[in-house]
């Protein structure tokens, strides 16, 4: 091979490994909707759908009792008092179930609070129906302010069998400084 | 290169401004030694708090700190660049090449490695202290609760990884267009083979790594909320973009040692590499699947149960293409006439102690297992079995290998054997209690552990003193031999070896195959 050519066939492959290395870069970065595009299609990650559920044709199923736990966490940073009105109610799949939330801001600032839910098991998620959550919207407090957060929900009568407990977490992040920013 | 033949230039300016690639290969391999010294360090320091429970000797965030260098080091300042330095000086010589493709580029990959390391240890003597979050950095402990420290981390990995896709990318160009006359791509020695699909690996995902310490840098200084859950983030995305990359990264650290030990092995049997071509797919077969594997590292995240399946699936499946490099190699050495010169002695102490973290490995492959084995000492023997039994024992034996080609004198081999010795009895005397210590619970990465873990880790303490010792002694051995080793001028070395690099004079000169060999 003469000289030339191996100088111009070196300098082919250089600039292509040099775009697969700029295309693995983006790649990196194109993770993250993929990521939770695939969480969004999947139902993985146990993420429970932001609106409303609307009621279908429900059968209440009596034969099983399903315990439904509840976890309130404050996220890092977050002051205050946040946490179930009952840690645990037992539910019969199909009914329409109702329960409240304690808020309080103990500051002497105005703030405003927004919760993530979560559920587990996993495959529980896609089951576990809220008709009317506090979550849906940004839960703003005056300083020394409590509230009584409604919560409904439906535990789908298709649960699985195998699921008994169904855990519904919450963390409580403060949004004040990103709301007062936009 | 000009009409007449000029040796190296003179002074300390030869080895800045050097493009030849037997002078790059000797200065990755040298910085490679010294960072391998540095990393062995802090393992001491890390074995000598863990001697007796209790905390003796340094602070709990110090010891987090070794923990961390020590993983960082070994990994991106000990393994890789021993291994590239071993690629610059003998892949040409293979393939019958005066140079590499892209010589300048290979003067900088190599120049940018001191100062990426440099930018990395500095940070010990800063305020706040050196990264001390692993060596997998996971978020939120790198972003959030990380030392100040943690940007010159992102900028030594930034700079380390553009160091590795140079030096990878020249690999590759060299391989693809400067082969001898004749040499087709399935002539090609198998340590060319392993490193050509090592190289394409690195490619890969080396950017990847670039891309989650950039993420990191993004939402320490910039607001950005990639692995902030609070931000609306994912902490656990970090997690998935890091074995993206590490997982392909220990293939990158393995595949040149399997290809070391299929060059030392036919030569002290005297038969040829049993199933060549049945090595270049597995090869390429585990390169491939390395890819599709990585969440292996991540079962207690809370993934669902076909995503644990089909990772616990997809990971066994990797033991079929090492079983076929294992037993090929085992098949090689049966029947031959085999001699256990010091290569030879550390390529089955390789075998050996390889296959025994390539079970562990499947042990810890198994979801419902690892939910019990995760995070433990058991994960932390069965890494040091396939890192420091398999990349360190075959980098051992390729350095007392090819040294005699390289400086031109043979090294002791009584002093060799005792190397070998002393270094597989302290490897395992320091490694194998801690699958036990792991079996019944002991958390890694913890400076002070409970009372009936003790008399392990006493065990493991000692066995890692000794272990280090022996490294040491090969240091001590390698710079006798240059110096005062008896001299060789037979360009074969080894009666059995077989390859181009065997054909050039002994020591190598510093150029050669000016005019391409003709292979058949």
């Amino acid at each position: 091979m003469s000289e030339d050519i191996q100088e111009q066939s070196v300098g082919r492959i250089v600039g292509k490994l040099s775009l697969l290395a700029i295309g693995m870069f983006g790649f990196a970065f194109a993770l993250v909707p993929i990521y939770d595009v695939f969480c969004e299609i999947t139902g993985l990650n146990g993420k429970t759908q932001t609106t409303a559920y609307t009621a279908v044709d429900v059968v209440v199923d009596e034969t099983r009792t399903i315990k439904v736990q509840f976890i309130a966490t404050n996220n890092d940073g977050m002051t205050w008092e946040f946490g179930p009105s009952k840690s645990t109610l037992r539910v019969h799949p199909g009914a329409l179930e109702e329960t409240v939330f304690l808020a309080k801001n103990p500051t002497d600032a105005f703030m405003i609070g927004q919760a993530i839910p979560s559920v587990m098991p996993l495959k529980a998620a896609e089951y576990f129906h809220k008709t009317e959550c506090f979550c849906f919207n940004q839960q703003m407090l005056e300083a020394g302010e409590a509230v009584e957060m409604p919560l409904k929900f439906i535990v789908d009568q298709d649960l699985p069998k195998d699921v008994k407990t169904i855990t519904l977490s919450y963390s409580l992040f403060d949004v004040t400084g990103r709301m007062a920013a936009n | 290169m000009g009409e007449h033949h000029h040796g190296p230039a003179k002074g300390l300016s030869r080895w800045f401004f050097t493009t030849n690639h037997k002078d790059i290969g000797t200065l990755y391999l040298w910085f490679s030694a010294l960072m391998f010294i540095t990393g062995g360090a802090f393992a001491m320091v890390i074995r000598a708090e863990l001697f007796q429970p209790g905390m003796q000797l340094i602070e709990p965030n110090f010891f987090n700190q070794m923990t961390t260098m020590h993983g960082l080091i070994m990994v991106f300042g000990a393994i890789m660049p021993s291994f590239v330095g071993l690629a610059n000086w003998l892949i040409p010589l293979m393939i019958g090449a005066p140079d590499m493709a892209l010589p300048r580029m290979n003067n900088l990959s190599f120049w940018l490695l001191p100062f990426a390391f440099a930018v990395l240890l500095s940070s010990l003597f800063v305020e706040g202290g050196a990264p001390n979050f692993g060596w997998t950095f996971y978020a939120p402990l790198s972003t959030t609760y990380a030392p100040p420290s943690v940007t010159f981390f992102i900028f030594g990995v930034h700079v380390m990884g553009a160091s590795s896709i140079m030096g990878s990318i020249n690999i590759i160009a060299t391989v693809m267009n400067m082969r001898a006359p004749g040499m087709t791509y399935m002539k090609m020695p198998m340590f060319v083979w392993t490193w050509v699909i090592t190289a394409f690996l690195l490619i890969a995902v080396m950017p990847v790594l670039a891309g989650a310490v950039t993420m990191m840098l993004l939402d320490i200084h910039f607001g950005t909320s990639f692995f902030s859950a609070a931000g609306g983030g994912d902490p656990v995305l970090f997690q998935h973009i890091f074995w993206f990359f590490g997982h392909p990264e220990v293939y990158i650290i393995i595949l040149p040692a399997f290809g070391v030990v299929s060059q030392i092995i036919p030569t002290f049997s005297r038969k040829p590499l049993f199933g060549y071509d049945s090595m270049v797919y597995a090869t390429a077969s585990i390169a491939f699947l390395s890819f599709i594997v990585w969440a292996h590292h991540m079962y207690t995240v809370g993934m669902p149960l076909a995503g644990e399946l089909y990772f616990m699936y997809a990971t066994m499946l990797i033991a079929v293409p090492t079983a076929v490099k294992v037993f090929n190699w085992i098949t090689t050495m049966f029947r031959g006439s085999i001699t256990l010169e010091t290569p030879m002695l550390f390529c089955i102490g390789f075998i050996f102690l390889f296959t025994i973290g390539g079970f562990t490995g499947l042990m810890l492959a198994i979801a419902p297992a690892d939910q019990q084995y995760h995070d433990t000492y058991f994960v932390v023997a069965h890494f040091h079995y396939v890192m420091v039994a398999g990349a360190v024992f075959s980098m051992t034996a390729a350095v007392y290998y090819w040294l005699p080609k390289w400086c031109g004198r043979m090294y002791d081999e009584k002093m060799g054997k005792a190397n070998f010795w002393v270094s597989f009895i302290g490897f395992n005397l320091t490694f194998f209690p801690q699958h036990f210590i792991g079996l019944a619970g002991m958390p890694r990465r913890i400076p002070d552990y409970a009372l009936q873990f003790a008399d392990f880790n006493m065990m493991s303490s000692i066995g890692a003193f000794i272990y280090g010792a022996s490294q040491i002694l090969f240091i001590f051995i390698v710079i006798r031999t240059i110096i005062s080793g008896k001299k060789v001028d037979d360009p074969q070395v080894w009666e059995g070896a077989e390859g181009l690099e065997w054909t050039v004079a002994t020591p190598a000169p510093y150029h050669t195959f000016s005019v391409p060999p003709e292979v058949k």
